[in-house]
């Protein structure tokens, strides 16, 4: 008799913290109508940013490219005159992509960096793939005054690559030995 | 013979009628459902289909319908298709013995509010809620699937099992109203409604109503987070409609029946008496939903301990009881 009792009690309390529910405003985020202020930090689609001159800041060393997870970015890696790298191509497969920043955290550049703009989906598979001119930007995005080329990997009045004040010698590659 | 086509046309017009309503209020039942039950637990509910998502049934119809009708290898093919419509025909056969209102006249003729005033009409809304186990112990198990299988035998015996208390419940009703008719029923409760005389049966009806239509506490035969949908696992398209359908027209036979047996039927003051079944029935419906919205599944053992070592002796001591009186008074 005693648990009967028990057992109601907590029938009725139950429902009735149900029923004071139903005159509490609705939580729900309208999504479309109402979009919800994302932290700056928010990862979303993936853009390659300019230095402060406006050149291309992407030197091609591969790094995004091999840390990435799910092997979604390729480039072909080339030299301009001055002995400055730039990327020949290259493609981001935005349908692979998981958006983990971790070529962002690679890159020595502070090139590729990530938006907040998550509102990319598409329904053809393929226009996910991005070219380079679908990626390039012409702002310098988070990093503002960063300019790697201001100091050194480039052939300047000042010397050769590798010759300027605190630069060190270009690795060869070909005998990367410890 | 005149009068026979005559009578024969009057039920015609009374069956398509009261077949489109109660199809589309169980459509909009499910839209109340979904919109009550989100605003239980603080969510809008559905609100893209047009205003306030009124347009959500129809969505859902057309969604329905032009998905592809599926049969898995191995059914057994004839009871797979066939078993969605014994619960979908079953729940709307069982409308037929509600009473609307009162008998009402046309051209000189009396027309009853009722589609057939059988005088054991409760004895045939109990034949036809036993048929419905049928449409779901067959679905389940004709779908060759193990989860369909499970979810059928739970259906059965859980129907089954409340099935006695739901009979037995009712007894005292019968007692009081000396008939099995629901019009006459309805006539016995021209003072009271029988809510006061019979409170206990009133709460037995409700929990084995709610466990026979298999709303949540009682969902065992569907439970999704065990059985995939249970007995409907392998359906798709229409055929899963049909069973979503019956359900719901299943509830609303319930909150018909219990309207009719314990709240008067379409007694009431003032407004029109198939308002006030309908108002009746919707508050059934909106305290089902209430209820799902508060109580977890329960525990198989748990379920058959509640029907038969709680429900059933609480029934026949409730028959026992009202004989008693009844026999005090006379």
């Amino acid at each position: 008799m005693e648990s009967a009792w028990e057992a109601v009690k907590a029938l009725v309390s139950g429902l009735w913290t149900v029923l004071i529910h139903l005159f509490r405003k609705p939580i729900t985020e309208q999504y479309p109508e109402y979009k919800r202020p994302l932290p700056v930090r928010a990862r979303g689609r993936i853009i390659l940013t300019r230095d402060p001159d406006g050149e291309e800041r992407c030197v091609s060393c591969f790094l995004c490219s091999a840390v990435c997870p799910v092997n979604c970015i390729s480039m072909e890696g080339a030299e301009r005159p001055d002995g400055r790298r730039y990327a020949a191509w290259f493609r981001i497969n935005f349908a692979r992509c998981i958006l983990c920043g971790f070529c962002e955290e690679a890159c020595p550049t502070s090139a590729i960096q990530l938006t907040t703009d998550y509102e990319f989906s598409k329904t053809d598979i393929l226009s996910f793939v991005y070219e380079k001119e679908n990626l390039l930007v012409n702002h310098q995005g988070k990093d503002k005054d960063y300019n790697f080329y201001k100091y050194s990997g480039v052939t300047s009045n000042y010397g050769d690559k590798g010759e300027h004040v605190g630069e060190q010698k270009p690795v060869d590659i070909k005998s990367n030995m410890p | 013979m005149l009068l026979w086509i005559a009578g024969f046309l009057i039920l015609l017009v009374k069956l398509s009628i009261i077949l489109g309503v109660v199809l589309f209020l169980a459509g909009y039942l499910v839209w109340v459902e979904r919109k009550f039950l989100a605003r239980l637990q603080i969510r809008y509910g559905p609100n893209r289909a047009g205003p306030y998502g009124l347009l959500q049934p129809l969505a859902d119809i057309v969604k329905m319908i032009t998905k592809e009708d599926t049969v898995p290898e191995g059914a057994d093919r004839a009871f797979f298709l066939l078993a969605p419509a014994v619960v979908a025909a079953t729940a709307l056969l069982m409308f037929s013995v509600v009473p609307l209102g009162r008998d009402i006249t046309v051209w000189g003729r009396r027309v009853p509010m009722v589609i057939t005033d059988l005088n054991i009409g409760l004895l045939f809304v109990f034949a036809m809620s036993s048929l419905s186990v049928y449409g779901v112990a067959l679905g389940g198990w004709a779908s060759n699937s193990k989860y369909g299988l499970l979810g059928g035998i739970r259906g059965a015996a859980q129907m089954i099992s409340y099935e006695l208390s739901l009979g037995l419940s009712l007894i005292p009703i019968v007692m009081l109203a000396h008939s099995f008719s629901m019009v006459d029923i309805v006539q016995a409760q021209q003072k009271y409604p029988f809510i006061l005389f019979q409170p206990v049966a009133f709460l037995i009806f409700v929990i084995s109503a709610m466990a026979e239509s298999k709303r949540i506490p009682f969902d065992l035969p569907e439970a999704e987070n065990e059985l995939v949908a249970g007995y409907h696992t392998e359906y798709s398209g229409m055929r899963f409609g049909l069973f979503f359908l019956g359900e719901y027209v299943h509830i609303m036979v319930f909150g018909g029946i219990l309207a009719v047996l314990f709240l008067g039927g379409w007694r009431g003051p003032i407004l029109p008496p198939i308002v006030w079944l309908m108002i009746k029935i919707f508050l059934v419906a909106l305290f089902m939903i209430w209820v799902r919205g508060t109580l977890p599944r329960l525990r198989y053992d748990q379920l058959m301990a509640l029907g038969w070592k709680v429900l059933i002796p609480l029934a026949l001591i409730n028959i026992l009881v009202t004989g008693a009186v009844g026999l005090m008074m006379n």
